[in-house]
């Protein structure tokens, strides 16, 4: 199941020069980017493995590229996302945050149900392959 | 306009009678604002014969603490401070007959944290009054004094989005359609199509409550069901804006908690429940870390006109004061009312920490927001995804872009609806972040997507012409560099 998570997920798979792009954009903004990578995509798994620090000196698109291929080098059956921070008072959040890699084959997501009072159910769902 | 009038004083100010409001003291030409008053602007149409001034001068006091006659109780208080003030006059550029005046209040004049008392004092009672033949309050200066005496959204853009997992695109939902009539059981087929297919909400219309084909208990049901199953469908999280409003509040805090119990992350509210109602279902999302929608139902009896009754921008102050997450801001492309221009600048005062003086978007005044949280302005009423450019050109990121008919009436079913306008807002998005020129590209980036997005293809064939080139009723006036400005 190809999960939807991210600013891009609906278009085919970035290409590099596309991600490139991209980067340029954050980096335009005075955004820091970072790279995250994780096994698990349930969508309360905040939390994402951080591939070093958000690059916040770092103002060139070509070593934020030479990051992702390297994340994507160690971690390549796993998902990868380009992040990028705004510092600034009122934002101090994620600005954009998009799918670079993806594992060869996606899990997807059993829905568990538990029956409680008059007809509600509890939902929980767990990432199977 | 005639000369200045003077206020009078002492013995003579207070002699039983009839004066003139101007000669009780509320104009006062030379009178600069504190940075602690409150400043609104009212659009005033005297009648005949009424000399502007005076009306004016009635306005201040109609608002504050005048009555028709002169009564001596004023002299048992610092009545001078009390009174509002009128102090600029200015014809509005292009309508003859119509003047912006000014007038500043005293902060001792308001309850701190109350849009009720607010409102009643600034549109309490001045909008019947006899000399005047039409008046609209278009915008008001709130000091930081007493912006800092409401909480304001209780969840604001920047934590909503942390708690959808969504960045750097505008949301995207759709309004459950019919709004009348389903059950709850196809009602909740709808929801789950939509968010399958793409969207980040759906959502109930104003007038979708507890009626007999689908009481609220069976709808709040279904819906989480397809919020739940959409969301494991797609890995995302999701969201349906249960609309709580009720005919009381006591009903309105049981559909809420009903909701919360479901694992909701979003409630609604019509902005016709009234402001202390929306001001307690606010603290109660607080508390229950719940995102606020408001549906701005009613609104277009008082704000559409423009020369009588308040316009949308106070409208908005008011209730990112009074503190929603979400509010129905228009879309300037789709069927409802909204100039490009005006409807900018409703967002901007959803949207911007500061908002400075723009006559162009109608914004008056310079407004610091001190830190109140942000809200998400949402587009929403007779928009589909060829417009796709021109709404992420007007509007921005931050913005929930609503599309009903444009999903739920698309050839290939909702899911495929759903998918067009999520693969034409991404693609947008990209292009626009790539550095094109969307405005004038847009379309050609549309077509190329829609090349291996046949849902798009489908929705581009059957809606890509439909435009609403309506005029505008209400637009800034103003011109571009006022002789008259301060």
């Amino acid at each position: 199941m190809r999960i939807t998570q991210g600013t891009f997920s609906f278009l085919p798979d970035l290409s590099d020069e596309q991600i490139w792009a991209q980067i340029e954009y954050c980096l335009r903004n005075d955004w820091a980017v970072g790279v995250e990578y994780t096994d698990d995509p349930h969508p309360r798994n905040i939390f994402w493995e951080m591939w070093g620090n958000p690059m916040f000196d770092l103002k060139d698109a070509a070593g934020v590229m030479m990051e992702v291929r390297a994340c994507r080098e160690a971690h390549s059956d796993s998902y990868i996302r380009v992040n990028a921070f705004d510092s600034s008072r009122g934002f101090e959040t994620v600005m954009l945050s998009f799918i670079v890699n993806r594992p060869k084959v996606e899990p997807k997501f059993v829905l568990t149900r538990t029956e409680a009072n008059s007809r509600v159910q509890r939902y929980s769902m767990k990432a199977a392959l | 306009m005639t000369a200045q009038p003077t206020e009078l004083r002492g013995k003579e100010r207070y002699r039983a009678g009839v004066l003139k409001y101007a000669q009780m003291g509320y104009w006062n030409g030379d009178y600069v604002p504190k940075d602690t008053d409150l400043i609104a602007l009212f659009r005033i149409t005297p009648q005949d014969g009424v000399d502007p001034i005076e009306a004016a001068a009635a306005v201040a006091g109609e608002s504050s603490t005048a009555t028709w006659t002169v009564v001596w109780t004023d002299r048992l208080t610092a009545a001078d401070q009390y009174r509002a003030k009128a102090y600029r006059v200015d014809p509005v550029p292009g309508r003859p007959g119509e003047y912006f005046c000014y007038v500043a209040y005293d902060l001792i004049l308001f309850e701190p944290g109350s849009i009720a008392n607010l409102t009643a004092s600034i549109i309490g009672n001045v909008f019947s009054f006899k000399p005047l033949m039409a008046a609209r309050l278009e915008d008001m200066r709130l000091p930081v004094a007493y912006v800092k005496t409401f909480k304001g959204p209780p969840t604001g853009i920047v934590a909503e989005r942390e708690r959808l997992d969504k960045f750097g695109r505008p949301l995207l939902g759709a309004t459950t359609k019919p709004k009348l009539g389903l059950s709850g059981k196809n009602y909740g087929r709808v929801v789950y199509e939509g968010l399958k297919g793409g969207l980040d909400f759906m959502k109930d219309d104003e007038n979708i409550n507890s009626q007999p084909f689908m009481h609220w208990r069976d709808r709040f049901l279904y819906c989480m069901e397809a919020v739940n199953r959409a969301a494991a469908e797609t890995g995302e999280i999701k969201g349906h804006y249960l609309n709580i409003t009720a005919g009381t509040m006591e009903e309105i805090y049981r559909r809420a908690e009903f909701a919360k119990e479901l694992g909701s992350c979003i409630v609604m509210i019509d902005l016709i429940i009234g402001y202390t109602a929306i001001q307690s279902i606010s603290e109660w999302c607080r508390s229950n870390d719940m995102i606020l929608h408001l549906h701005r139902a009613g609104h277009g009896t008082y704000t559409r006109q423009k020369n009588h009754g308040i316009s949308f921008r106070v409208i908005a102050k008011w209730m990112r004061l009074a503190g929603v997450d979400h509010i129905h801001a228009g879309t300037a492309v789709g069927k409802l009312e909204g100039d490009p221009m005006t409807v900018q600048g409703y967002y901007n005062v959803c949207r911007e920490l500061k908002n400075e003086v723009d006559l162009a978007r109608g914004i008056f005044f310079e407004q610091d927001w001190a830190d109140t949280l942000k809200v998400m302005p949402v587009a929403s009423g007779g928009i589909h995804a060829g417009q796709m450019h021109q709404l992420l050109e007007l509007f921005g990121n931050d913005v929930v872009l609503q599309f009903g008919g444009g999903t739920i009436g698309h050839p290939m079913g909702i899911q495929a609806g759903a998918t067009a306008n999520r693969v034409a807002l991404e693609a947008m998005v990209l292009a626009r972040n790539e550095g094109r020129d969307i405005a004038a590209e847009g379309p050609e980036i549309l077509r190329a997507a829609a090349r291996w997005c046949k849902p798009l293809e489908a929705a581009l064939d059957v809606w890509g012409n439909i435009s609403f080139n309506y005029q505008s009723t209400d637009t800034s006036d103003f011109v571009p560099t006022p002789a008259t400005a301060v």
